[in-house]
């Protein structure tokens, strides 16, 4: 199951957190800081948007909406993340909630609290991956993370509809 | 669940790294003013992530200590084997036995990628020069590494150069015998 890629992305991952971060290390300003995350951000939603189109590419037409976020839950979390959303939670008006209890970029840090002001870093890639992802799919959302205690995170995905 | 599609996983994750590291390399070109500052920017972040993998490629591969450069050369292929998928030529040997060219002959890194015509000082792979000299300084190598052909500049191959400079002594910490 563990080949040697896995190690790879975590720690090309791991550099581009570092990298986005460092743009504004010197600079405690928050609006710089949430340019930082926005700029991680962006990163993951445009390898998101390019993955699923390579990964769906022979796949049949999703039913709806819900089809394709068990997909993303399934199929999708287990090729990126190695194993699969834990808890799924809608009101089937546009907003649902995707837990994972053991996210991959959170699972190797110190649990409970102590680091819980670093976890934004490590979960805004990630939510651009599912907006890109959704995007190409023509579902445009807004995700937003959630960490109340590591390595467990929340994806709020709220669909933007016009 | 009705659909069951198990994707090839080593597949999706070598895409998986191709992809997010495009997406990196177009961020950058973007901040920064020069192809220079990105180049140099790739190889530090290359050489940041060699002095992690290394540990990962010792304890996966249980290799022992090697006896000279022609040995290390081989290590690196293997590591190359493991981490992306592919499988370098060890060729052009300096007559010192100092320095060598690993060719390959394909590239996962760059299978997706097109240069455009004003970008053509970029060195899109600094990375693996970065992640070659990383790993190696953690096992007291000081190397050099450099592109010297690039298949995304119209080469046949892509060819990394690898120079040793020397050999790094175990600094005791200072007022320690």
């Amino acid at each position: 199951m563990d080949d040697g890629t896995d190690i790879l992305f975590d720690l090309l991952h791991f550099e581009i957190v570092n990298w986005t971060d460092r743009a504004h290390s010197e600079e405690k300003d928050k609006d710089k800081k949430d340019e930082d995350l926005s700029n991680l951000e962006y990163i993951g939603f445009s390898t998101g948007y390019r993955l699923i189109e390579r990964l769906t590419k022979e796949m049949p037409r999703f039913k709806d909406e819900l089809d394709t976020m068990k997909f993303i839950c399934t199929d999708f979390w287990s090729a990126v993340y190695k194993k699969q959303i834990d808890n799924l939670k809608t009101n089937h008006n546009g907003v649902y909630v995707l837990q994972d209890n053991n996210f991959r970029f959170l699972s190797k840090m110190s649990n409970g609290k102590q680091y819980l002001e670093a976890a934004p870093k490590y979960v805004a890639f990630t939510c651009g991956i599912i907006r890109g992802s959704l995007s190409n799919l023509n579902i445009h959302c807004v995700v937003k993370a959630e960490v109340q205690s590591l390595p467990s995170c929340k994806f709020h995905i709220q669909i933007q509809r016009t | 669940m009705s659909r069951s599609t198990r994707f090839d996983t080593k597949k999706v994750n070598s895409e998986l790294v191709t992809l997010t590291y495009g997406t990196l390399v177009a961020q950058m070109v973007k901040d920064l003013d020069t192809a220079e500052d990105v180049n140099k920017q790739l190889e530090r972040i290359g050489y940041n992530m060699g002095i992690r993998l290394i540990e990962d490629f010792l304890s996966r591969t249980g290799t022992g200590r090697c006896l000279d450069l022609k040995d290390t050369a081989d290590k690196i292929l293997s590591a190359f084997r493991l981490y992306l998928g592919v499988q370098p030529n060890v060729v052009n040997w300096s007559g010192a036995g100092d320095e060598f060219s690993l060719i390959l002959e394909s590239n996962p890194l760059t299978e997706l990628v097109e240069l455009p015509d004003e970008l053509k000082q970029l060195k899109y792979c600094n990375m693996i020069c970065g992640v070659i000299r990383g790993a190696l300084e953690m096992v007291q190598l000081d190397v050099q590494s450099w592109i010297v052909q690039d298949q995304l500049k119209g080469d046949q191959n892509t060819e990394i150069r690898v120079k040793f400079i020397r050999r790094l002594e175990d600094a005791m910490p200072a007022g320690e015998d």
